[in-house]
């Protein structure tokens, strides 16, 4: 019931703004967390489209999730610079350390961990994103303090 | 006498520690009971000196970095004449020859001061480009921006006076201007430095095209990689609006001018600029067949001129220091400097803001002292994820967008990657296709194919499963995509994996 209020809302302020599907979109997956399959109906007729049209634009994208997400989300660098730098030994790390793979979420859902292509931190590569504290020059050391104080604050 | 302390607020100081700088100076100036202002400036740039904390006293700004949290409170302890001694003394940090070699006009103002404080802006002649502009005809700015030879920054060098043009001269009526700042190369983060430590640049630059060609209407198109960048340009908005530098009455002319914040989704090709404006219309980032070009039909049909955030900024410095001065640099057809970002494994990181026409050398080795891992340096990744792999036969090849076309590469947005030897160009070559895999937007068979089968037949290479004849095979892939792609994304993905072929066919025997 809350949640229809909420995306009513959301409808409402976005609705008349030209291009508006992504600011939309955008405001839904921050305020649910991702993007509910019973919200699209009612997204895809405020913005007079078809419900397959604004699934095509949710699939297109890489941030929007049909899926929530574990509790923390960890974004690993997979693009050259980290490449150059160490960064796929992290990658390895990760999956040694919590048995998943990128795109994967831990079993307790805790963590999901995604790949990305580039923070903007190449000068200090490699980097990763956990929420929105970005760090750089991880090595495997720095990467196993962040795990446990985050996997630590979730027990 | 007051003291100043800077520590930058910017994405990448922050990420190797630059808050935990600012939280222990703040607590070891109270425990001394010293009076002192902490600025959190944008950066400099000079990433390998993060976390850098600067001291501005007695007249004197002095540097150290890079630094760690528990080294502040001993730095604070030294009385002013003895800070020379300690071992992370930097002394004036524009001195170092890292940057006294550059030669900054786009990021002259990153890091000197608070990147929000139009004061801070006003005081280093922001806004007198728009002032000027304000008093002169839009054929005359259109004029300036011709003359100064000034080449599209986004990874294309379309000379920015024709597009400017074209836009002027299409009929009145609602126009466009949209600022690409979708950045998604690797290797790259000029957009993002310059977004945080001087976004009123950018705002004023797109002021001044608005004048140009007749728009009263801007769009940054942010990419959602970039949260702080976000938080930056949202405040910087509503601070020129009050101020009156954005709006219904542009600086007290009248005229009007006011610009959207619009975040991207994680689409590379997005960046792609017709691609872009599809998504801004709020669909999926499918590239646009050409004509019409955006500057006839862009933004909702209508006249649109789409640049990269350093085409923009470099505006305000054409027509603060008139077209001339910006055209007395360079090398051929490319004029004016070049904002060179150093990244991968590499000693010195960060931006480099020079005159075209300096070696890859004198960057690698001058400015970016080799790789951080020590070992031999082997490969370079120009021009992001789309550009060649350069090996050291190439490295005295002169940067400017000519000279280094004609050696198979491309100068794109600037970024160079470092490798060490221990990379495995079979295994970049890999990643190229695959990446083109990930993010092509599926509109033409060669790109959204060719990339799968690349990607496949390039496991099995690396697998040393395919016969050596299989690499004809992929030569053959190559030549499909570039001649039959309709966008970059296609047509340049062979050039990474046909560079690091032709340079390092070692790898792939
Ligand atoms: C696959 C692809 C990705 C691109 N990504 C960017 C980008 O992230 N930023 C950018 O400014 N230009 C990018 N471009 C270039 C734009 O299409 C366009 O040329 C540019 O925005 C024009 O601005 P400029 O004239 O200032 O360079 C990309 C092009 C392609 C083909
Ligand atoms: S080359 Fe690739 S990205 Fe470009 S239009 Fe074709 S399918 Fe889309
Ligand atoms: S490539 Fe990883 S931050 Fe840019």
């Amino acid at each position: 019931m809350e949640s229809e209020q909420l995306l009513a809302q959301l409808l409402y302020q976005y609705q008349d703004q030209p291009g508006g599907l992504l600011p939309l979109l955008h405001a839904v997956q921050a305020d649910f967390g991702y993007i509910p399959a019973d919200a699209v109906p009612p997204i895809a007729r405020a913005m007079q489209l078809s419900a397959a049209e604004v699934e095509g634009v949710i699939s297109f994208y890489h941030d929007f999730r049909r899926q929530p997400a574990g509790r923390h989300t960890l974004h690993i660098c997979r693009a050259e610079s980290c490449q150059a730098a160490g960064g796929e030994a992290l990658v390895a790390h990760l999956q040694a350390r919590l048995g998943i793979e990128p795109g994967q979420s831990s079993a307790d859902g805790e963590l999901t961990v995604e790949s990305v292509y580039c923070l903007g931190n190449c000068a200090c590569s490699p980097a990763l994103r956990i929420g929105d504290a970005t760090h750089a020059r991880v090595d495997i050391a720095r990467l196993d303090a962040l795990l446990d104080s985050l996997l630590e604050s979730a027990s | 006498m007051s003291v100043r302390y800077f520590v930058p607020a910017d994405t990448t100081a922050i990420a190797v520690g630059a808050d935990d700088v600012a939280q222990a100076l703040a607590a070891a100036l109270e425990t001394r009971g010293e009076y002192g202002r902490i600025v959190r400036n944008g950066s400099r740039g000079a990433f390998w000196l993060e976390p850098l904390l600067e001291i501005e006293q007695h007249g004197r700004r002095v540097g150290f970095g890079p630094l760690s949290a528990a080294e502040v409170d001993a730095i604070v302890a030294l009385p002013p004449e003895a800070r020379e001694q300690h071992p992370l003394f930097l002394g004036d940090v524009e001195a170092l020859p890292w940057f006294a070699a550059q030669r900054r006009l786009t990021f002259a103002r990153a890091g000197l001061g608070d990147p929000l404080s139009l004061d801070d802006y006003l005081l280093r002649r922001g806004f007198d480009a728009l002032e000027r502009a304000l008093e002169m005809a839009p054929e005359e700015i259109v004029q300036a921006i011709d003359d100064s030879g000034l080449r599209g920054r986004g990874g294309a060098a379309f000379p920015a006076g024709i597009k400017w043009r074209t836009v002027m001269d299409t009929p009145a009526g609602q126009k466009y201007i949209v600022c690409n700042a979708d950045e998604g190369d690797s290797g790259t983060f000029a957009d993002r430095l310059l977004l945080e430590a001087d976004p009123y640049q950018l705002l004023e630059g797109m002021a001044i095209a608005g004048l140009a060609v007749g728009a009263d209407t801007g769009y940054i198109y942010l990419r959602s990689e970039y949260p702080r960048a976000r938080e930056v340009l949202r405040v910087a908005l509503a601070k020129a609006e009050a101020a009156g530098y954005l709006g219904s009455n542009l600086a007290g002319s009248q005229r009007s001018f006011r610009i959207h914040l619009r975040i991207g989704a994680g689409a590379y090709i997005c960046g792609e600029e017709t691609a872009l404006l599809e998504s801004l219309e709020g669909r999926r980032g499918m590239v646009r067949a050409k004509p019409p070009l955006p500057a006839h039909q862009g933004l909702f049909g209508r006249p649109t001129l789409v640049h990269n955030v350093l085409t923009l900024a470099a505006a305000t410095t054409v027509i603060a220091d008139g077209a001339q001065a910006y055209a007395a640099l360079g090398e051929g057809r490319s004029r004016g400097t070049l904002s060179v970002q150093l990244a991968g494994n590499v000693r010195r990181g960060g931006l480099v803001e020079v005159p075209f026409g300096v070696t890859l050398r004198q960057l690698l080795e001058d400015f970016g002292g080799g790789t951080r891992s020590g070992r031999p340096l082997r490969a370079v990744q120009a021009g992001g994820p789309l550009g060649a792999y350069l090996p050291e036969s190439l490295w005295d090849t002169p940067l400017d967008y000519e000279a280094l076309a004609a050696v198979g590469g491309m100068l794109g947005h600037g970024g160079l990657v470092l490798f060490d030897d221990s990379v495995d160009m079979a295994r970049q070559a890999r990643f190229a296709m695959a990446f083109c895999t990930e993010e092509s937007c599926g509109k033409c068979t060669p790109c959204r194919i060719g990339a799968v089968r690349g990607t496949e037949l390039l496991d099995r290479v690396i697998a040393r499963e395919a016969p050596h004849s299989e690499l004809a095979l992929l030569e053959e892939l190559c030549d499909t995509m570039e001649q039959a792609s309709l966008c970059a994304m296609g047509g340049m993905t062979p050039a990474p994996v046909r560079s690091a072929l032709a340079h390092f066919p070692e790898d792939f025997a």
